[in-house]
């Protein structure tokens, strides 16, 4: 087996300078923005405020000039968490600044970078993933979206599901099937920028089970895809999309999404009567522990990986203890407070409780679901 | 790591692995002190790692402590290594000098570890001090706690006080034994599903015991860093409260779900007196309850957070040591 390796890392005095500023600016822009819609942390969506963040220096700050100021990891972690602790609303660039640029800077061509990037560090530019099908979920390499070769270009046809935020983006990346997958099942495949204003493209929402309309079914039908939106070599998909799932785990985002609630939850349990304070303050005890923890670990993975590592091993154990973490706090707070959850009326707590109560279920599916990351643990830990 | 941490962690898994066996568990968990193992730590300075140069001691640092008392944990020591490194401490923050010999360290006189092998012991009042007993001559009740190790009943007037918290120093002692403990616990696990055949296939090559193995993985890694940030926090700041309390918590979490794993894994033969699974289990549910119940110390680290307040909740867990 790989051996686990986890260091207690502190985070650079540049990085620990930069939250005073990031938390002065959160407190000022975020003043009376309410627990309840601090509690869809990444899901909230405010493009005002994603161009805010541009205009700070805060989008693609760790890429080279003339998009970004190279900035270590560690600095771009602290502004990630402190958007995160802090329940901003981050969803317009989230996906654009977190993978798909980053993307573009590895394996997509100068034309492409210039075009796009900028857009992204503004704040302006929005992206969803096109990668699950209506028959392909876990099982991503069998999917069957395809792109065929034509005059200057491809014609894609196929339908890509929850594509999160899809409605409001402004291109997608789209891993097709341009070939035959092979014994490995892995070949054939190739990533794409897709403009989502192209002629054929159609973006319906799927209403979720809250009642919101955050992901979408989007279908191609014959749009014309040029040759210069090719992002990579022809059947690298497979290689390329591995790469870019791991940019995604291990990050704050995948044990802070319900910190908004932990937040309420300390604030509830100092108004409550002796009796019941007892089993309140145990149970955020074991909050606070769990909590500190994964952000050691989360830390220790980021210096890593700031350093030029691949901890993929690591990575994988972090997004799945913190997705279980996460997860778990709707429930430890029905358990010691026997709340009723309600939607329109009650106090922000209950209302941050009732929204984060429905979402969490999706906490262990998105990016992959637990039972696939903890496959590509055992892999790591040489049972596969 | 520093290189003389390096080699603190060298000595000690050479030393464990050689003169700590199987067969040095059983006698000891039958009653024979095993001498020649602690003669080793004692010679090595192992035991001494915390008081001050000055003393006859090592100088080193809770970071050194922590891999001392993983690599001890990791093969079940016998030996009260973790209660004489916490005492020496404890000791020399307290300006008193530490006899020679095995120390002991108690949350109270009626579990008091290794008492008749201990020279002296540190006993708290929960107050934040403690009080200084000889062990020569006392008069001992023997009992043992579920790894067999002496838990003993011990009456007597403490000689000396000092001021210093035993509970929080105990707790940090078992976080960094725990973690030990969980990883060797992992990596048998993961040895045998590659050994062990049914249905024709390793059982590792099954998705069921892939998951709870994964699961397991994740244990480990948060009880490994969980004690590893209260010690750093302890040298660097010497209040270390909130770390050691996250550590006792979570390595204390991580050592209950690690021992269910680790027997579903290993099925009956993990449930025989004659595999080695056992002494590492037993000792992680004593070491779980020793020194404060997650239980105690997360409605302690609870009603400190809950007093400060939701606001400050985020800048006490960003707040830098």
């Amino acid at each position: 087996m790989s051996a686990l390796t986890f260091a207690p890392c502190d985070l650079p005095p540049a990085a620990e300078a930069l939250r005073a500023e990031v938390r002065a600016f959160l407190t000022e822009e975020l003043a009376g923005y309410p627990a309840s819609k601090r509690a869809h942390s990444w899901v909230g969506f405010d493009a005002e405020f994603s161009r805010k963040l541009g205009a700070r220096g805060w989008l693609g700050m760790t890429w080279p000039a003339p998009w970004g100021r190279d900035a270590s990891a560690l600095e771009r972690y602290v502004v990630i968490e402190e958007l995160l602790a802090a329940g901003a609303p981050v969803a317009a660039h989230w996906i654009a600044e977190r993978q798909s640029g980053q993307l573009l800077l590895r394996f997509g061509t100068a034309e492409q970078r210039e075009r796009i990037l900028p857009g992204i560090v503004a704040g302006e530019s929005y992206f969803c993933i096109g990668m699950s099908e209506p028959d392909s979920g876990s099982d991503l390499a069998s999917i069957r979206s395809k792109a065929v070769r034509t005059d200057g270009g491809w014609i894609v046809n196929g339908r890509k599901v929850w594509t999160t935020y899809a409605q409001k983006s402004h291109y997608m990346i789209a891993l097709l099937r341009t070939g035959e997958a092979g014994e490995s099942r892995h070949e054939g495949t190739t990533q794409f920028l897709i403009d989502l204003s192209s002629p054929g493209v159609e973006v319906r929402p799927i209403r979720n089970m809250i009642g919101d309309e955050e992901f979408n079914e989007v279908t191609f039908d014959d749009v014309f895809v040029p040759d210069a939106m090719m992002v990579g070599g022809e059947g690298d998909g497979w290689r390329q999309v591995t790469a870019e799932l791991a940019f995604e785990r291990s990050g704050p985002d995948r044990f802070l999404s319900a910190f908004a609630l932990i937040v309420e939850l300390v604030r509830f349990a100092s108004a409550l009567p002796p009796d019941m304070a007892a089993s309140a303050q145990m149970a955020i005890g074991r909050l606070y522990a769990h909590l500190a923890t994964l952000r050691a670990l989360s830390i220790s993975v980021a210096t890593r990986l700031d350093a030029g590592e691949e901890p993929t091993l690591e990575a994988s154990v972090v997004k799945d203890l913190g997705v279980t973490f996460e997860q778990s706090i709707p429930e430890i707070a029905q358990q010691i407070l026997g709340l009723a959850p309600r939607i329109d009326g009650g106090s922000e707590f209950e209302k941050s409780l009732a929204y984060v109560q429905q979402a969490c279920v999706s906490f262990s599916l998105r990016g992959g679901t637990t039972e696939i990351m903890r496959g590509v643990i055992a892999r790591g830990l040489g049972l596969r | 790591m520093t290189d003389e941490r390096n080699m603190i962690a060298e000595t000690a898994a050479r030393l464990f692995a050689a003169h700590l066996d199987t067969a040095v568990i059983e006698a000891a968990e039958a009653g024979t002190w095993p001498a020649a193992l602690w003669d080793e730590i004692a010679a090595n300075g192992l035991d001494r790692v915390l008081v001050p140069e000055e003393k006859g001691g090592i100088g080193g640092s809770w970071e050194d402590a922590f891999v001392i008392l993983r690599a001890a944990g990791r093969h079940a020591a016998p030996v009260p290594l973790a209660e004489t490194i916490g005492a020496g401490y404890l000791l020399a923050q307290a300006g008193l000098d530490a006899p020679e010999g095995p120390l002991s360290l108690a949350e109270d006189v009626s579990r008091v570890p290794w008492a008749a092998q201990a020279v002296q012991v540190l006993v708290g009042d929960g107050e934040n001090k403690f009080g200084v007993f000889s062990l020569a001559g006392a008069e001992i009740t023997p009992d043992r706690n579920l790894g067999r190790d002496p838990r003993d009943g011990m009456a007597g007037t403490a000689e000396a006080t000092g001021d210093g918290d035993v509970m929080a120093i105990g707790a940090l002692v078992r976080a960094c034994q725990m973690s030990g403990a969980i990883s060797q616990v992992l990596e048998l696990c993961i040895t045998y599903a590659g050994e062990r055949v049914q249905f024709g296939r390793p059982i590792g090559k099954f998705q069921a015991i892939q998951q709870q193995l994964a699961i397991l993985a994740g244990e480990a890694a948060a009880a490994d860093i969980a004690a590893q940030v209260a010690c750093r926090a302890l040298d660097r700041s010497g209040d270390a409260l909130f770390e050691i309390a996250t550590a006792k918590i979570r390595a204390g979490e991580a050592a209950g779900k690690a021992a269910a794993i680790s027997h579903q894994v290993f099925g009956a033969i993990g449930f025989t007196d004659e595999h080695h699974l056992h002494h590492l289990t037993r000792r992680l549910w004593s070491w779980r309850a020793e020194f404060g119940a997650e239980s105690i110390w997360a409605k302690g680290l609870g009603r400190l957070v809950v007093e400060q307040g939701a606001d400050s909740l985020w800048p006490n867990l960003t707040k830098t040591i």
